[in-house]
């Protein structure tokens, strides 16, 4: 279960207290996100864990938004769950329109975060850290919202684990050559961000999908698996069973 | 105080399949002073005669701002016309605020198509009485559109609405064609001579009864140079220069007469068609 | 007259029991207004649906292509109206939310069968009461689900039945004549729109009406399952086909 507590400071700031205990099913792990020279790049592992347990091992992150966006969520699976639906019914309304003026990663990120800052405002928030992606109309487009309805933008973006792990190597790679970045080139950063990611982080998998968006539209890989080398970890003290 | 057997409270069908209710409230845009929107492949624009009901009186708005892209001019009832483009502004902010994108506008024109196709089916409400032209930019381009009380919205090159705007329309109708390659203010002239032939016989544009309302980029005459070229209304000394530009009615090559019975549809009983400004206290 | 005073609240029931909604608001699909659609068909085929409309072009101001009538109820569904422009607009935001209601349900694209009978019942509440007139709207939806290609025809009564070919409006005998001559089940989207194309055009009354535009849409393999406005070359191919052929019919 989790509860909020606000707390009044004497100095009159609110401070939100979010008190959580893991007895569901999360998208525990990081996304991560890119901008290259034809676009945005997006990589997720396919791992939801429960508690500690790798309970589903392959489930999508990643899902495309109409055809010029993509998202990547972490944290709660249903409510992420639930998040797709709305933007089922949302893309569903615009078809209908049938008027030729689609949604965009900007529209859908700002949609989002006015859903997850009211939820968060009703003390009842969706428990995602979410990236929005894409390209429209040739301009590239990465932000952030999370479930306090917080939104940050920047050329690389990571949720979870990875904003620890996995941002300063996406940094130093990526800023200032987003306009050089060959869609190979950022495929090969993404590639070994998620692998330090899975041997630095214990809720993570091997398994994971990378997401493009160029101007001709979204693209979703199907699952990657990682070759890792773990002879290295019988010399460390903690590892695997101790003999002394 | 009926004029016709399907004349009750409510909207019924004629056993001709007609609304009644709905073809007189019709008729209250036609009581409203003319309005007339055009467009060209960069601008959109409206112009619209204001009235006043005497010398001491100021002329009434017809023109309002909805959203930097979108605006309208309205003829018949104003209370209507503030409560629908009051509701307007509402859409247009809360895709703003929600979607952070200005509003399609088909799909502001829609919303309040919608909203009058409510009120002539149901008990207890009666049609709105106004009619707007309203433009818009957005992706697709400059837009102009004609919401009428019947709930209908149509998408037009050019229109004009209000007393006598057949003979606008008659005018429009005719140079239609050239307007898609028209600068500003060449298409601000064309506005002119259409809305010019609404007048009765002895009245003028002035700078005191013309509106001019453009969305598209600044033009030569404009002195505020907003670059993204929002909606904007001109009034006064500004337009001066824009009726200096328009040729003397005299001159004009084959204006059309003045020709309002030609406004009511074929085949309708309707009341008469205005004849003058005597009507100015249920008009704008 | 006499039905006068019965009549004030839109409905009354003749002796016969039938109502006269269908008398007075389908008889607005048969006449000359700019507030009105004409003739809508729609063709249930081997593989999928295809709608047509006459549409009237009351102003030579309008713009060509703008204004559609077709309209999209969700991915997979479309409707075509005859009658009152803006009942149908309305009966389409019904039918909208209908069928988002269903999906919000049950997470399911929703067959057609449930969103006609759902919104065939909201059609009929408008007969019941003094307080609201009828819908002046004859409706053709249709819609390729997983039960295959669907085609239904509701009334402003609220009756709806399902059809192999449909025609509502104006033009809707000559249509339903037309149609009746083909061979549906054997035919392709592709030469159901060429088809429909040439019967809308064979029921436009050149000399007494005005100038109309066709426009056709389409639902089924050829679209992936979706309800689309058919591409500009077939459209363009399909109108020139049916002048052609409406020169060798004279």
């Amino acid at each position: 279960m989790t509860h909020i507590t606000l707390t009044l400071c004497t100095n009159g700031q609110v401070i939100t207290r979010i008190h959580l205990q893991k007895e569901y099913n999360e998208l525990r792990t990081s996304v991560l996100a890119l901008k290259f020279k034809d676009g945005i790049m997006m990589a997720a592992d396919t791992l939801a864990s429960y508690g500690s347990l790798a309970r589903f091992k392959s489930i999508q992150r990643l899902q495309p938004v109409g055809s010029s966006t993509v998202i990547g969520a972490s944290g709660d699976m249903s409510d992420f769950q639930y998040i797709q639906t709305l933007l089922d019914e949302l893309t569903v309304e615009e078809f209908t329109a049938g008027d030729h003026h689609e949604l965009g990663p900007a529209e859908i990120h700002e949609y989002l975060s006015r859903v997850m800052y009211a939820r968060r405002s009703k003390m009842n928030p969706l428990w995602n850290s979410i990236l929005v992606g894409g390209v429209k109309d040739g301009k590239s487009f990465l932000a952030y919202v999370d479930l306090l309805g917080t939104t940050y933008s920047a050329s690389t973006l990571a949720t979870g684990y990875g904003a620890y792990i996995a941002l300063p190597l996406l940094r130093k790679a990526v800023e200032g050559r987003e306009h050089e970045l060959t869609e190979e080139e950022a495929r090969k950063i993404m590639e070994e961000s998620m692998k330090v990611l899975f041997y630095r982080d214990a809720r993570s998998l091997n398994k994971f999908q990378i997401a493009t968006v160029k101007e001709s539209g979204v693209t979703i890989s199907d699952p990657i698996i990682l070759e890792t080398a773990w002879g290295f970890a019988e010399g460390i003290r903690g590892y695997g069973a101790q003999t002394q | 105080m009926f004029r016709n057997t399907y004349d009750s409270d409510n909207t019924v069908f004629s056993p001709q399949g007609r609304l009644h209710q709905v073809e007189y409230a019709l008729e209250a845009v036609k009581q409203g002073s003319a309005a007339v929107g055009l467009r060209s492949k960069t601008h959109a624009i409206l112009l619209a005669l204001k009235r006043s009901t005497g010398e001491l009186a100021s002329y009434q708005q017809k023109m309002y701002r909805i959203d930097d892209h979108v605006g309208i001019a309205i003829a018949g009832l104003t209370s209507d016309a503030r409560v629908l483009s009051n509701f307007m502004r509402q859409q247009a902010m809360s895709s703003r605020m929600v979607f952070n994108r200005p509003i399609p506008v088909n799909r502001l024109v829609s919303s309040i198509a919608d909203k009058a196709q409510v009120n002539t089916q149901e008990y207890g409400r009666r049609p709105y009485g106004v009619g707007f032209l309203v433009i818009g930019g957005d992706k697709t381009g400059p837009h102009l559109y004609e919401f009428s009380p019947s709930g209908n919205s149509y998408e037009y090159y050019a229109m004009s609405i209000g007393a006598r705007s057949q003979s606008a329309k008659t005018y429009l109708e005719k140079h239609y064609e050239s307007f898609m390659d028209c600068n500003l203010e060449e298409l601000i002239r064309h506005g002119l001579h259409a809305l010019r032939e609404t007048l009765q016989q002895d009245k003028e544009l002035t700078i005191n009864n013309t509106s001019i309302g453009i969305i598209g980029p600044v033009g030569a005459h404009e002195k505020t140079a907003h670059p993204d070229g929002p909606f904007r209304i001109l009034e006064g000394e500004d337009i001066e220069v824009y009726l200096k530009s328009m040729t003397p009615k005299e001159s004009a090559e084959g204006a059309p007469g003045t020709t309002t019975a030609a406004d009511a549809p074929a085949g309708q009983t309707g009341p008469p068609p205005p004849t003058g400004d005597d009507d100015v206290q249920m008009a704008d | 007259m006499a039905y006068i005073g019965l009549e004030v609240g839109g409905i009354c029931q003749q002796g016969s029991g039938e109502l006269w909604v269908r008398n007075s608001s389908a008889k607005r699909n048969s006449n000359c207004s700019e507030y009105v659609n004409r003739t809508a068909i729609g063709l249930r085929v081997k593989d999928g649906i295809v709608l047509a409309v006459e549409k009237i072009i009351h102003s030579k101001l309008l713009v060509p292509g703008a204004n559609r009538r077709i309209q999209s109820v969700d991915r997979h569904i479309g409707m075509a109206t005859s009658g009152f422009l803006a009942d149908g607009r309305h009966l389409g935001n019904r039918a909208r939310d209908e069928a988002s209601n269903f999906r919000e349900t049950f997470r399911m694209p929703p067959p057609l069968k449930d969103v006609v009978s759902r919104l065939s019942m909201y059609v009929q509440a408008y007969t019941l009461y003094s307080s609201v007139r009828p819908f002046g709207v004859s409706t053709i939806i249709g819609s390729v689900d997983k039960d295959g290609p669907q085609l239904y025809i509701i009334e402003p009564s609220g009756i709806a039945y399902g059809y192999h070919g449909a025609a509502v409006g104006k033009g809707r005998q000559l249509a339903k004549t037309e149609i009746e001559k083909l061979k549906l089940v054997e035919m392709s989207s592709r030469e159901a729109v060429i088809e429909a194309a040439r019967i809308i055009y064979l029921v436009h009354d050149d000399a007494k009406e005005k100038d109309f535009e066709l426009e056709m849409s389409w639902i089924g393999d050829e679209t992936n399952g979706l309800h689309l406005p058919v591409p500009k070359e077939l459209h363009a191919e399909a109108e020139e086909k049916a002048k052609s052929a409406l020169e060798t019919f004279d």
